[in-house]
C-alpha cells in the first residue's frame, strides 16, 4: 500500500515538474514572440527603444510604433489566443471529444454572424461585441438542441455542427455583399480572422471579459474537474451536473464571442491549443490553464509570422491557423482511423 | 410446390411493374426538370443587373446587332449562361459518381476537399506559372483534385462500420486548409486575381466569354468516362468477387470513376470555382427519382446538375440588386441546410 502510495506521489510530482517545464518554455517562447512582434516590422526599434517606449521615455515616433501599433496587438493576440484556448479546454471536456471544439462545430461563425448583424444591420459604429456574444449564444442554443436528439459526444454531432459553420459562412458572406462598402473593406479582412485594426480599447475590453469569464471558471473550477469523472460520478459528488454544464457552456460561448468580436474567426486555435497543452503537460484530462497559454503563445507566434511572412504582404493570421489547423484536424481525422 | 414456381414468376412480374414505374417516373421527371431548364436559360439571359425583356434576348440573339441589348446579351449573359450550364452537368454528374464509389450519402466534391485541390492548382498556375486560359489551367486543376481526392481516401477508408463520416471530416479539414491556401495566394497577387475575387466562392460573374468553350472539350471526356464506367461501379457494388464473375475489373472500375470524377471537378472548378453543395443536392434528388443505379441517374444528374446551378446564379441575381449574391453562396444556402438535416434524419 505504502508502495503504491509511493509510486503515485512519485508520479505526480514528475508530472507536476513537466507542466512547470512546458509552462516555462510557453512563457519563453511568447516572450521571444513579443520581442520579434515589437522590435521588427516596416519600422525597425531596437530593444532599448521598445524598452523606453514602455516606460515612456522614448521619441514620439517610436513611441507611437510600439505603444500605439505593436503592443495592444501582442496583447489582443495573448488575450484572444488564451480566450480560444480556454473555451476549446471546456468544450472538449464537457463532450468528451476532442474535435468538439468552438471553430469546428460553428459557435466561431455563429459570433461572426452576430457580429457582423450588429455591424451591418444595427449599429455600424457601436462595437460588435454584444453582437458576437448574442450569436455565439444562440448557436451553442441551436447545436445544444441538434446534440441532445443527436447524443453530445458523437461523431453526428460534430458533423451537424459542420454543416452548421457552413450555412452560416454562406450567410457571413451574403451579409458582407449587403454592406456598404467602407465597412465591406473592413469586414472582409476581418471576416478571415485578423488582428490588424486592434487597439487599446479592443485589449481593455479583451482582458476585463477574460478576467471576468476566468473567475467565473475558477469559481466552478472543482465541479468542471468532477464533471470530468462522468456524469454519474460527479452527482455521486453532490455537484448540480445540468445547472454547471449550462453555466460552463455559456462561459466558453462568451470567451469565444470576446474574441471573434474582436479579431473575427479565427479557426483552430480553440482546437489544438487543448490538444497540444493536454500533450506536452502529458495530464490525463485538459488542462484549462495549460490550454489558455498554449493558445495565447500559439497564436502570438502566428499573428508575428503572418505579418512578416510575406512581407509587405499582412497575411489575415486567422487564414495562417486554417492552413496548418486544417492539416492537424486532417491528421486527427487519418490518425483515429487506424 | 405451386407456390415454388408461381413465387418467382410474380416476383418478376413485381420487380417488372416496379422498374417500369421507376421509368415511367424518371422520364417524366426528366421532361419537368428539362423544361424548367429551358425556362432558367431565358431568364438567366433576361435577369440582371439591366433587366431585359425576353422579346428582346430572343431577338438579340438570332441577330448581331451590336446595340447595348445585343452586346449583354452575346459577350455578357449568353457566356455566364453556357458556363453555369457546364459547370453544374459536371458537378451534377461528379455528385452521383462520388456517391455511387464511396458509398457515401454525405460525399459531394465540394465537402470531400476535391474541388479546393482544384482550386489550388487554378490559382498556382496562374500565380507561379502565369497561365492565364481556362484550357491551361484546368490541367492544374486536375493535378490539384487528384491529389485533394487520393488524400482524403487515404486518410479515411470506410471502415466495417460503414462509418460514412470520417471521409467528410477528413475532407472539410483539408478544404478549409486549402481554401486558406487559395486565399493567401490571392491576396498576394493582387493585381492577377482582381477578376478571381468572387471566384473564390463560386461565382460566374466577370469571367472570360470562351471559358465555357475552352472547358468543354475536358468536360466531354469526363462524362464519357463516367457513362463508360457506370455500368462497371453499378455491379461493384455487389461485391467485388460478383462483379469480376460479371467481367468487371474493380481496379480498372474505380480508376476510371476517380479519374472521372477528378476530370469533372476540375473542369467546374476552372469555370467557377469551388462550388459546393450542388453534387450533394443533386445526388439526394436524383436517388429520390430513380433509385440508386448510377447509370439510370446519370442524364437527370446531368440535368439536374444544370438547373439547380443556373438556378443558384439567376437567383443570386435577383436577390440583392444592385449588387449579386455569388451562386456558390446560394448554393449553400440549400445545400448546408441539406446536409444538416441529413445528418440528424440519419442519426435518430
Amino acid at each position: 500500500m505504502s508502495i503504491t502510495l509511493s509510486i503515485a506521489r512519485r508520479a505526480r510530482s514528475q508530472r507536476r515538474r513537466r507542466s512547470a517545464l512546458v509552462i516555462a518554455a510557453l512563457i519563453a517562447l511568447a516572450l521571444s514572440a513579443a520581442i520579434v512582434g515589437t522590435t521588427t516590422g516596416s519600422f525597425h526599434a531596437s530593444l532599448g527603444d521598445v524598452a523606453s517606449a514602455l516606460t515612456g521615455g522614448a521619441d514620439g515616433r517610436t513611441t507611437v510604433v510600439v505603444m500605439g501599433l505593436r503592443v495592444p496587438r501582442i496583447l489582443a493576440a495573448l488575450a484572444i489566443g488564451a480566450a480560444l484556448g480556454l473555451a476549446g479546454a471546456v468544450f472538449q471536456t464537457l463532450a468528451r471529444n476532442p474535435l468538439a471544439s468552438p471553430d469546428v462545430i460553428g459557435f466561431t461563425a455563429g459570433s461572426a454572424t452576430g457580429a457582423l448583424v450588429s455591424l451591418i444591420v444595427i449599429a455600424p459604429t457601436a462595437s460588435p461585441a454584444a453582437g458576437a456574444w448574442m450569436g455565439g449564444l444562440l448557436t451553442v442554443v441551436v447545436v445544444m438542441a441538434i446534440a441532445r436528439s443527436v447524443g453530445i459526444s458523437r461523431e453526428r454531432t460534430i458533423l451537424a455542427g459542420i454543416a452548421l459553420t457552413a450555412l452560416l459562412a454562406a450567410v457571413n458572406d451574403y451579409l458582407l455583399t449587403r454592406a456598404p462598402i467602407d465597412i465591406a473593406r473592413n469586414a472582409d479582412q476581418w471576416l478571415h480572422g485578423s488582428l490588424a485594426a486592434t487597439a487599446f480599447d479592443d485589449v481593455g475590453l479583451l482582458l476585463g471579459a477574460l478576467g471576468i469569464l476566468s473567475f467565473a471558471l475558477v469559481i466552478v473550477y472543482r465541479d468542471f474537474r468532477a464533471l470530468e469523472l462522468g456524469d454519474d460520478t460527479a452527482r455521486g459528488l453532490g455537484v448540480r451536473t445540468g445547472r454547471v454544464r449550462l453555466t460552463l457552456v455559456i462561459i466558453a460561448a462568451l470567451l469565444t464571442g470576446t474574441a471573434t468580436a474582436v479579431a473575427g474567426p479565427i479557426g483552430f486555435i480553440a482546437l489544438a491549443a487543448p490538444q497540444l497543452a493536454r500533450r506536452t503537460m502529458g495530464t490525463s484530462g485538459i488542462p484549462l490553464f495549460g490550454s489558455a497559454l498554449t493558445g495565447a503563445t500559439v497564436l502570438l507566434i502566428a499573428d508575428v509570422i503572418a505579418q512578416r511572412a510575406l512581407a509587405p504582404l499582412q497575411i489575415p493570421v486567422g487564414l495562417l491557423t486554417a492552413v496548418v489547423g486544417g492539416l492537424y484536424l486532417f491528421w486527427i481525422v487519418a490518425r483515429t482511423r487506424r | 410446390m405451386l407456390s415454388t414456381s408461381a413465387a418467382p414468376a410474380a416476383v418478376v412480374e413485381r420487380v417488372h411493374a416496379r422498374r417500369r414505374r421507376i421509368l415511367r417516373r424518371a422520364i417524366v421527371l426528366t421532361l419537368a426538370v428539362g423544361i424548367a431548364l429551358v425556362i432558367l436559360v431565358v431568364a438567366s439571359l433576361a435577369v440582371g443587373s439591366r433587366a431585359l425583356a425576353p422579346s428582346d434576348v430572343f431577338s438579340a440573339l438570332f441577330s448581331d446587332r451590336r446595340d447595348a441589348v445585343g452586346v449583354i446579351v452575346h459577350d455578357l449573359r449568353v457566356p455566364r449562361t453556357l458556363t453555369a450550364l457546364l459547370t453544374g452537368t459536371c458537378l451534377g454528374v461528379a455528385g452521383v459518381m462520388m456517391q455511387a464509389v464511396t458509398r457515401n450519402p454525405l460525399a459531394d466534391p465540394g465537402l470531400l476537399g476535391v474541388n479546393a485541390g482544384a482550386a489550388v492548382g487554378v490559382v498556382v498556375a496562374i500565380a507561379f506559372f502565369g497561365v492565364r486560359t481556362a484550357s491551361g489551367y484546368v490541367w492544374f486543376a486536375f493535378a490539384g483534385a487528384a491529389a485533394a481526392a487520393l488524400l482524403v481516401n487515404a486518410a479515411a477508408r470506410p471502415d466495417r462500420r460503414g462509418n460514412t463520416i470520417a471521409l467528410v471530416l477528413a475532407g472539410v479539414a483539408l478544404s478549409a486548409c486549402l481554401s486558406a491556401v487559395v486565399r493567401i495566394i490571392t491576396l498576394a497577387d493582387d493585381d492577377t486575381f482582381e477578376s478571381f475575387r468572387f471566384w473564390a466562392v463560386g461565382s460566374f460573374e466577370r469571367r472570360d466569354p470562351d471559358v465555357a468553350a475552352q472547358l468543354l472539350p475536358f468536360a466531354i471526356v469526363g462524362i464519357v468516362l463516367a457513362v463508360v464506367v457506370a455500368r462497371g461501379v453499378d455491379q461493384l457494388r455487389l461485391g467485388a468477387d460478383l462483379a469480376r464473375s460479371l467481367g468487371v475489373s474493380p481496379t480498372w472500375t474505380i480508376l476510371g470513376a476517380g479519374v472521372a470524377i477528378t476530370l469533372l471537378c476540375a473542369t467546374a472548378t476552372s469555370a467557377a470555382g469551388p462550388l459546393a453543395f450542388i453534387g450533394l443536392i443533386v445526388a439526394h434528388i436524383v436517388r429520390g427519382i430513380v433509385g440508386g443505379a448510377l447509370r439510370a441517374s446519370l442524364p437527370l444528374a446531368a440535368l439536374t446538375g444544370a438547373a439547380l446551378t443556373l438556378a443558384s446564379d439567376v437567383i443570386g441575381r435577383v436577390i440583392a440588386i444592385p449588387s449579386e449574391v455569388e451562386a456558390g453562396i446560394v448554393a449553400a444556402f440549400v445545400g448546408a441546410p441539406l446536409l444538416l438535416w441529413l445528418v440528424v434524419r440519419r442519426a435518430s
